[in-house]
């Protein structure tokens, strides 16, 4: 790698951060920050690396916006205030209010994404395209929809006002998670690292801190879930290949008691059952129950009645998933549960009935053929 | 910035509303003002008239169409507006925070500045 790649690496985040909020345009910033690292690569080479490189590009960018802006003959009454002395280094990391900009709730929640992937985490417009599965033209459109939003409405690039800052953190949390969730699916590990590196940022709240452990818990397996291209189950998965030091971090990160516990932060509770193999599974169903109370979502109340399988039986766990199956009629994990708790109770014909039913829902090959096998053996 | 805010409410509750509870609601404007003069933020505002005193006009045709009533039917119907100064949306969403616990629903929109001269 070279030594203006590095800088890029290090530097491009933080300085685009600096720059959008002096600017208050992601396009000049975008385009200034990007001359400078282009200067850099023609210059550091001949006469060496600056003795302090972010200082250096940033003088370079703001000198470079000034002459944009000078073209385009605008807003020059800002002029002054952009010429500062040379080699003065950022004072204060503004990646944080960036990304509260990205994530202002007069965004759409697809916007916000885009935008956080884009400006703070620096992914390109195909990338981002790609991992949405959306055209790129979508993208940029999207993006550009969303710049021009900022823009015009005037939403702020700075930290929040503390009455506005539990809603503007709580709308960052759920961008991050996306984030992650969507790097994760798609195993891109440094798009679901990113989303880490940001939560690290935020002011440590109980929320922020269990999504935080939660990210980690999972990222943790990140080398233990993919075999050869394919998906490797949690209880299959080499254990020494998971992340030790991220799964302590995330422990201790819970062990600090919550004064009301939030879903993210029951999520991640839950996860690190998973992670300790300790299958205490009162305490998981105790806390789905909590989670369920809190969210109300068929997934969550899904997933209470498999830890209620394991904990208390096949009976009290059926008497759980009532009414889910108006709720979402498609999923084949649903049906796949019924089957195993039928086949606990020993209505071994039921239970063949809902594994066909999951096996003509499920959305792979894979888990359609094994659906099929229970459905067949009656036995799992 | 300049922003507008645009009410919306269910026109219906405000056309029966008894006397105390317009009073109730001039009250709460009244404050609403105050909170605005003391951020030396209010910069115009009216309460409109009923919906249903409205004409529509629009060219069809090369025709000048006139329709007795509102562009559109909608229960909630623009009621009035403030014009506001705000350091940037976040002022303004705090402006709309405060207005919407009179009024129904609050459209918070940038007004375009064009430059002088």
């Amino acid at each position: 790698m070279s030594l203006v790649e590095a800088a890029f690496r290090e530097h491009r985040g933080p300085l685009m951060a600096t720059l959008v909020a002096e600017l208050r345009s992601f396009d000049l910033a975008e385009e200034s920050l990007q001359d400078a690292f282009a200067a850099a690569a023609q210059q550091w080479p001949v006469d060496g690396v600056p003795r302090r490189p972010a200082g250096w590009l940033l003088s370079v960018a703001r000198r470079r916006a000034v002459d944009r802006r000078r073209r385009e003959e605008t807003l020059v009454r800002y002029l002054p205030l952009l010429i500062t002395s040379p080699g003065e280094a950022p004072e204060r990391d503004d990646s944080l209010a960036l990304l509260f900009a990205c994530c202002h709730p007069a965004l759409g929640q697809e916007s916000r994404v885009a935008l956080t992937l884009r400006f703070v985490a620096g992914l390109t417009v195909p990338e981002i395209a790609r991992l949405f599965l959306v055209p790129d033209t979508t993208m940029a459109a999207r993006l550009t929809r969303a710049k021009q939003k900022i823009r015009t409405a005037g939403i702020p690039v700075r930290f929040p006002a503390p009455d506005d800052l539990p809603g503007r953190v709580s709308a960052v949390l759920s961008v991050l998670y996306l984030l992650f969730t969507e790097g994760y699916r798609s195993y891109r590990d440094e798009v679901a690292g990113e989303a880490i590196r940001l939560a690290r940022m935020l002011p440590a709240e109980p929320e922020t801190t269990g999504l935080l452990a939660l990210m980690l818990l999972q990222h943790s397996r990140r080398r233990a879930r993919r075999r050869d291209g394919q998906l490797v189950l949690l209880a299959d998965q080499d254990r020494t290949e998971w992340n030790a030091a991220e799964i302590a971090e995330a422990l201790i990160l819970l062990a600090t008691p919550g004064v009301e516990d939030g879903p993210y932060r029951l999520q991640a509770l839950i996860a690190a059952h998973h992670a300790v193999d300790q299958k205490d599974w009162v305490s998981i169903a105790a806390l789905y129950q909590q989670l369920d109370d809190l969210t109300g979502s068929p997934v969550v109340r899904l997933n209470r009645a498999v830890a209620v399988l394991e904990a208390y039986g096949p009976q009290a766990a059926l008497e759980l998933l009532e009414g889910l199956t108006e709720q979402m009629p498609r999923n084949h994990h649903l049906p796949a549960a019924r089957g195993e708790m039928l086949r606990r109770l020993g209505d071994h014909e039921a239970a063949a009935r809902e594994f066909t039913h999951a096996a003509e829902l499920a959305p792979t090959a894979t888990e359609r053929d094994f659906l099929i096998k229970k459905a067949e053996t009656g036995t799992g | 910035m300049k922003y507008a805010l645009l009410m919306y409410s269910v026109e219906k509750s405000w056309a029966e509303a008894d006397e105390a509870t317009r009073e109730k609601v001039y009250a709460a404007h009244g404050r609403f003002s105050e909170l605005l003069a003391s951020r030396d933020a209010e910069r115009g505002g009216e309460e409109l008239a009923l919906s249903n005193t409205a004409t529509t006009v629009r060219v069809q045709g090369g025709e000048h169409l006139m329709t007795d009533g509102p562009y559109a039917e909608t229960a909630e119907q623009l009621g009035g507006f403030y014009l506001v100064e705000a350091r940037d949306l976040d002022e303004a969403l705090e402006f709309a925070r405060h207005l919407a616990t009179v009024e129904d629903i609050i459209e918070v929109r940038p007004v375009v500045e064009h430059p002088a001269g």
